[in-house]
């Protein structure tokens, strides 16, 4: 179980007689007494605050994913691109296409759509809709089982990632979502487990599926997990939290990390199976991607649901981490595009404020750190692409990303001074959002 | 299709300035850094081999050579051409001893002037010539458009008068490349370059500056006193265009500056190679998959280094790219060099930190590297004027504008 929260005083803190006088003030203003002054907040607001207290709910009743494919069967696999040994930073035509694609998208229905989100803790339908007819789901799954990838699609992946953060991280992220799961499943399903759950995907009625790693507590790292599976039969049996899940109430299928006999890996769970409870887990930012936790008791998964090996689970955390990379990247583009117009209009002591150094400088440090933070994204998923190793290039691009990243979150506030602080302008949501790249692993992968 | 690898077809050329630097640099480092002023002679031996390199044309760039847009890269296809190859070569060199490679005979940053602005008759008469570049004045160092040495047209010679210091091999090259005003009161557009051969009469090394770093390398204060300059050594054209003002002498430093990124990178490379190595010896692995914070507070700080390594080595790489498909890189090399010269120092500081008294001391040289990276960050525009250009563009503002 996790720790339950103290209002984040620390345990050696303890109350005095003034404290106890102070708490007990608070239960009585807490009561409904108030409520005759009109100061109660908002139903709906009352509803959701429950819902942050620790309000369960059994898992989305799935669809019934049909069994298909033989165990002995041959994955369906997608080649390595081939590299030119040219340095070079221009896209193909066919990611350019897909980029100018998505990137309208994010012009014309995820910016819009931000505030709203961010506020009701759900991306709207029409918009998961439409990232679904653009094929989102579909970007690194075979041509040969109803894909559009013919070849590794790290690259291609990174850069709508980028393209889509750019209107929104948290829709992006709710967008992206059953991508990930698509996404395991191709680099690393068997036949069976590709036969059995990728037709959802490639169909009409795409599932909301969703990639599960994180654990809620201090100093997460994805190579020493709590959860746990045990053999069971011919199947498993698995225990443990899962932090920072998209959508995680309306998920059908999740690809959750547990550690196996010592070692990591992934298994294939359906949302209907008996233990498994999500828990809404609304955080400072990336509220739009309704995050949630995963509480597994001795939920049972057959033989099927390993997937991959621990060199799998070791790609995916890599690749895992290459997607917030590039989220990072966009988000951090959104910043820049929006301070620019706004210290060049804003007036202070008679002239822009931009004419001043200390402004000007911030705005240019934005500019350098954000490009450095795209160049080392598209190293590593180049590198990916290319069937390179990419260990290194990831890690870099995270450490970068992640400080750098914030450092452009917390600037952008700063440039619009009090504006910034308030939710008339989007800088706020960015602050908030760009938080999460140092400590997130999985949710999205490319 | 995205790609940011190292071009396979340098790797030789690396390779080869790579063995330059691990066994004709390094070994005469520390020698060096010690004796400061003395010539060191060991650059004779390579700069004789480089120029039989380059007549082979297997080392195009290996040094501090002119960068050029390359006729060649017309068309529609990538190119990766001599501004790629010089960085690269330039990182290798850089990681041998930053001192040394400004020292190279005929590798000026003057040859870069030279390379840039010349026209072609100019090009074949000054080939081979060691030029050294003299902007800095004593009251003149980023405004370098505030300029109060003159240039006065006396019959078929320029006429020079005024002080020159900060110049960089100015007393062992063949001629300087000077800066210097037509009329102070058309401003910028006035400012030309001259060609002035070592030995003109009325131009005088008056003395070497004792330097914090790069102590190898010569810098020199250079005074003209009614110094005569034939007019043809004028670079570039004598009319004085005041819409296109400061653009032709400006247009130097966006060709250079990707330069003196790659030598911070260089330079910083060997530090963070050295100290990697020191803190494995000490039992300090750096993993690149576990989270920086579970790791060890010196293996998190390393990966942080790193990381920042890797941005202003990409940046560099991309400025140099750009140039070498003839794209306007002016933001893009200010970039390069603003990061490369911040995180030079920063990096090169912390590892002699790391490596507590072993970095501190003359045992190693990595109390050399934290004391050479520092001008990196300060010759061809300062971290300040990189970001005030950087700002400009991106905020599009002129000079008076954002001063």
């Amino acid at each position: 179980m996790s720790l339950t929260s103290r209002h984040g005083v620390t345990s050696t803190d303890t109350r005095d007689p003034i404290g106890v006088a102070v708490a007990f003030l608070n239960r009585l203003a807490s009561t409904g007494a108030l409520d005759r002054f009109g100061l109660r907040k908002p139903a709906e607001r009352v509803v959701f605050e429950a819902t942050r207290s620790g309000f369960r709910t059994a898992g989305n009743l799935n669809r019934a994913f049909a069994r298909a494919g033989g165990k002995g069967g041959t994955p369906a696999r997608v080649p390595t691109a081939a590299g030119t040994g040219t340095f070079d930073l221009t896209p193909t035509d066919d990611e350019q296409m897909l980029v100018d694609v998505v990137t309208e998208l994010a012009t014309e229905m995820v910016r819009p759509a931000a505030a709203e989100a961010n506020e009701a803790c759900r991306a709207p339908d029409d918009l998961l809709k439409a990232g679904l007819e653009i094929g989102l789901p579909l970007l690194a799954v075979p041509e040969d089982l109803g894909g559009i990838s013919t070849e590794r699609s790290a690259m291609a992946g990174t850069l709508v990632a980028e393209a889509l953060a750019k209107g929104d991280m948290g829709l992006a992220v709710a967008c992206l979502a059953p991508g990930a799961v698509s996404t395991a499943l191709s680099l690393w399903g068997s036949d069976e487990q590709q036969a059995t759950y990728l037709p959802a995907f490639t169909g009409d009625d795409v599932p909301a599926a969703a990639l599960a790693i994180t654990e809620p507590r201090p100093l997460f790292d994805p190579f020493r997990l709590r959860t746990t599976a045990t053999r069971d039969g011919d199947g498993y049996r698995l225990n443990g939290i899962k932090s920072m899940v998209p959508r995680g109430a309306d998920a059908e299928l999740f690809v959750i990390a547990a550690e196996l006999e010592g070692t990591p890996a992934l298994f294939l769970v359906e949302s209907s199976s008996p233990g498994l409870e999500i828990e809404a887990e609304p955080s400072m930012g990336l509220r739009a991607a309704a995050l949630s936790r995963v509480v597994l008791k001795d939920v049972r998964v057959g033989a099927l649901a390993l997937l991959g090996d621990p060199d799998a689970y070791t790609e995916c955390v890599r690749l895992s981490r290459l997607a917030w990379c590039a989220l990072s990247v966009g988000t951090a583009q959104a910043v820049l595009d929006y301070v620019i117009p706004y210290v060049n209009e804003r007036e202070a002591f008679g002239e822009p404020v931009s004419h001043r150094q200390s402004v000007a400088f911030m705005v240019a440090n934005i500019g350098i750190e954000l490009q450095a933070m795209r160049l080392l994204t598209y190293k590593a998923a180049s590198r990916a692409a290319q069937g390179k190793s990419f260990d290194r290039e990831v890690a870099l691009a995270r450490r970068l990303c992640a400080e750098r990243g914030m450092q452009i979150g917390n600037d952008g506030v700063q440039l619009l001074g009090g504006h910034g602080f308030v939710k008339e302008h989007p800088v706020e949501r960015w602050y908030r959002d760009l938080r999460a790249i140092g400590l997130v692993e999985g949710g999205v992968l490319v | 299709m995205i790609n940011l690898e190292a071009p396979r077809k340098f790797r030789p050329l690396v390779s080869q300035a790579h063995q330059v630097a691990m066994n004709l640099l390094r070994p005469n480092s520390r020698k060096y850094d010690l004796l400061e002023h003395e010539y060191p002679k060991e650059l004779d031996m390579l700069a004789a081999m480089i120029d039989g390199l380059s007549d082979s044309g297997a080392a195009s760039g290996a040094g501090a050579s002119g960068v050029r847009r390359s006729e060649e890269a017309e068309g529609a296809t990538v190119q990766n051409g001599s501004n790629l190859a010089s960085v690269l070569s330039i990182m290798e060199m850089c990681w041998g001893d930053v001192g040394l490679l400004l020292s190279m005979p005929r590798q000026g940053l003057g040859n870069s002037a030279i390379a840039s602005v010349a026209d072609a008759e100019q090009h074949e008469r000054f080939d081979g010539l060691w030029a050294s570049m003299a902007i800095t004045e004593p009251g003149t160092g980023s405004d370098s458009a505030n300029i109060a040495t003159t240039a006065v047209l006396d019959g078929d010679h320029y006429v020079l008068n005024g002080e020159k210091i900060f110049v960089t091999a100015g007393a062992r090259s063949d001629a300087v490349v000077v800066w210097a005003t037509l009329d102070k009161n058309l401003g910028r557009a006035a400012i030309k370059s001259f060609v002035v051969p070592k030995g003109t009469p009325g131009m005088n090394v008056e003395r070497l500056e004792h330097k914090l770093g790069i102590r190898s390398s010569d810098t020199a204060t250079i005074r003209f006193e009614n110094c005569r300059v034939p007019k043809e050594n004028l670079l570039g054209s004598p009319e004085v265009d005041v819409k296109q003002g400061f653009a032709g002498a400006m247009a130097t430093f966006d060709n250079t500056r990707p330069l003196v990124a790659a030598m911070a990178v260089g330079c910083a490379r060997a530090s963070l190679e050295l100290t990697k190595e020191l803190l494995e010896q000490a039992g300090v692995d750096i993993d690149y998959d576990r989270p920086a914070l579970t790791q060890s507070a010196a293996a998190a700080t390393f990966l942080q280094m790193e990381a920042d390594w890797e941005a202003a080595y990409l940046l560099t790489l991309q400025a140099a790219w750009m140039a070498d498909n003839r794209k306007p890189n002016s933001l893009e090399a200010s970039m390069a060099k603003a990061k490369a010269g911040r995180v030079g120092s920063d990096i090169t500081l912390r590892c002699v930190e790391l490596a507590g008294s072993i970095g501190y001391s003359e045992h190693e040289l990595l109390e050399k590297w934290a004391r050479d990276s520092k001008i990196l960050d300060i010759f061809e525009g300062t971290q300040q004027i990189q970001q005030l250009i950087v700002a400009r563009r991106l905020l599009g503002k002129t000079s008076a504008e954002l001063k």
